[in-house]
């Protein structure tokens, strides 16, 4: 198996092409995650077979790979979501700023509010307005909520959907566009202020121009929260994601910096992927 | 290299065409050149007219090439050794062009020594031009086979080509020293060497972009990237 960092290579700042020179003497942002030979199975079947992946701070990191080879179930396994599946089991380690999220006595429900999570179809509570919909996540905590439009405005903003419903936030939140809701599904991860956004297929059901309204979302939310995207899409993972990784079967093919891993993939088997020569 | 097809046949398909029109692009060119040198050593003018017909076809299939990449680029979005083969096909065209064009002017130097008695024997301006047909085609060939190896030691031959040239130089100028009435002739066939050079360094273009679509990496200009 690869070394994860060998080949790091910074985002570029917008428009400024970085050397070679620049690349290799860059710094290494921290970890933000790292999982250790996960393993991840329902029942008897392991469709997780020991991944060692690192996650990279304030980076986007996309996993790529055909379906049925174990990517939202390891974005799952992130922040103990897998677990909640009937008869769904994890082995191995998954640290979060160093320290195993499946250690005895840590609270599945503290970890999804550091580690939060974005669905593949937007899912807003069709019952409650748009600024209950952003506040939901904080609700559930049973917290008492100090300056709640503020938090809702902020959280839309960094959604990027404020300016499309600041003037109907009492509506229901099915009233929105499908890519709106999905922004209103972020903005409610977002009010949680969590240090790392799981992103699972988050534009499949959405048309080009809100799937670029996400990508572009991606981009600047990427510069605060670190980001793990689910992609089917390989020119998705091209366009958002610093890292990408590819698994296939349940293993970690390869994980390298994404413009290398799609001009110069190391493994055959990325290579027949990413170019279509699969199956 | 990999050799199993897209899954998209029709894919595959377009990549197989592009593969094809550079391969015709190559042998047309390899032809011209062949018949630019066997004109100067035939004497035959109407040969050498035919060389600088050719060169529209040759233009033709460049930009013909360029639409298919450009379509393929927006199409299908290709990334690894199939963006890698599109980019180095892009730059391929230009050079084998440039050398159609080089043919173009050794046929124009050719009907202007056709008129004139023969200066001397030609002996390194065919090796030359043997040389240099030899490295597109082996570069060409490079390509085909994802030979980033071959197309690595054909390079070196650049060399050989460029000791050549400096001989058939310094050979014509003592003719010019002999005779001022040489010198017409001698810089006609200085050219003829000349392009046939340039053609060599063509050929070692096409061998280093063949590196980069076979391995990933940038060796021009000695991979200073």
């Amino acid at each position: 198996m690869m070394k994860a960092t060998e080949s790091f290579v910074p985002t570029a700042e917008k428009g400024r092409v970085v050397t070679i020179a620049e690349r290799e003497s860059a710094i290494l942002p921290a970890e933000k995650i790292r999982s250790v030979d996960l393993r991840a199975s329902f029942g008897a079947t392991e469709v997780l077979k020991g991944i060692t992946l690192p996650i990279l701070e304030r980076q986007v990191t996309a996993i790529i790979g055909p379906s049925g080879c174990g990517k939202s179930t390891f974005v799952r396994c992130l922040n103990r979501m897998h677990e909640t599946a009937h008869r769904a089991t994890v082995a191995g380690r998954v640290l979060l700023d160093g320290r195993d999220i499946y250690r005895a006595g840590i609270d599945p429900v503290a970890i999804r509010r550091r580690v939060g999570m974005v669905f593949q179809k937007p899912n807003p509570f069709p019952t409650m307005s748009i600024a209950e919909n952003v506040l939901a996540g904080l609700s559930l905590t049973g917290e008492r909520i100090p300056h709640r439009m503020e938090l809702v405005e902020k959280a839309l903003r960094q959604a990027a959907l404020w300016d499309e419903v600041k003037d109907i936030l009492p509506r229901s939140g099915a009233s929105l566009s499908g890519g709106q809701q999905q922004r209103l599904c972020i903005a409610r991860a977002l009010a949680l202020d969590p240090e790392v956004l799981l992103m699972d297929e988050p534009c499949s059901a959405l048309d080009p121009i809100a799937t670029a309204r996400i990508e572009e979302l991606i981009h600047e939310l990427g510069d605060h929260v670190t980001i793990v995207i689910v992609t089917h899409n390989m020119q998705q993972a091209g366009r958002v994601a610093d890292h990408t990784a590819f698994l296939y079967m349940g293993e970690l093919v390869e994980y390298g910096p994404t413009d290398r891993v799609f001009t110069r993939p190391a493994e055959q088997r990325t290579e027949d992927y990413i170019t279509g020569r699969f199956g | 290299m990999t050799t199993r097809p897209h899954t998209d046949r029709e894919y595959e398909g377009e990549l197989l065409r592009l593969r094809e029109q550079i391969i015709l692009m190559g042998a047309e060119v390899e032809g011209m050149i062949a018949d630019s040198i066997r004109s100067l050593l035939e004497r035959d003018s109407t040969l050498a007219r035919t060389v600088m017909d050719r060169d529209a076809r040759v233009d033709q299939i460049e930009v013909q090439n360029d639409a298919l990449c450009l379509s393929l680029l927006a199409r299908r979005q290709p990334v690894a050794s199939d963006l890698r083969f599109i980019t180095t096909v892009l730059r391929i065209v230009r050079d084998l062009e440039r050398a159609g064009d080089q043919a173009v002017n050794i046929a124009e130097r050719v009907i202007e020594l056709n008129e004139e008695p023969p200066l001397k024997a030609y002996v390194d301006i065919p090796r030359m031009a043997e040389g240099v047909q030899a490295m597109l085609r082996d570069a060409l060939d490079a390509l085909v086979n994802g030979d980033d190896v071959g197309a690595k030691n054909l390079i070196n031959r650049d060399d050989e080509i460029d000791a050549l040239y400096d001989r058939v130089n310094r050979v014509l100028l003592t003719y010019m020293m002999e005779n001022p009435q040489n010198i017409f002739r001698a810089t006609r066939l200085q050219s003829i060497a000349h392009n046939l050079e340039r053609i060599s360094d063509h050929a070692t273009n096409v061998a280093e972009m063949v590196v980069f679509y076979v391995k990933g990496t940038d060796i021009r200009h000695g991979g200073v990237g």
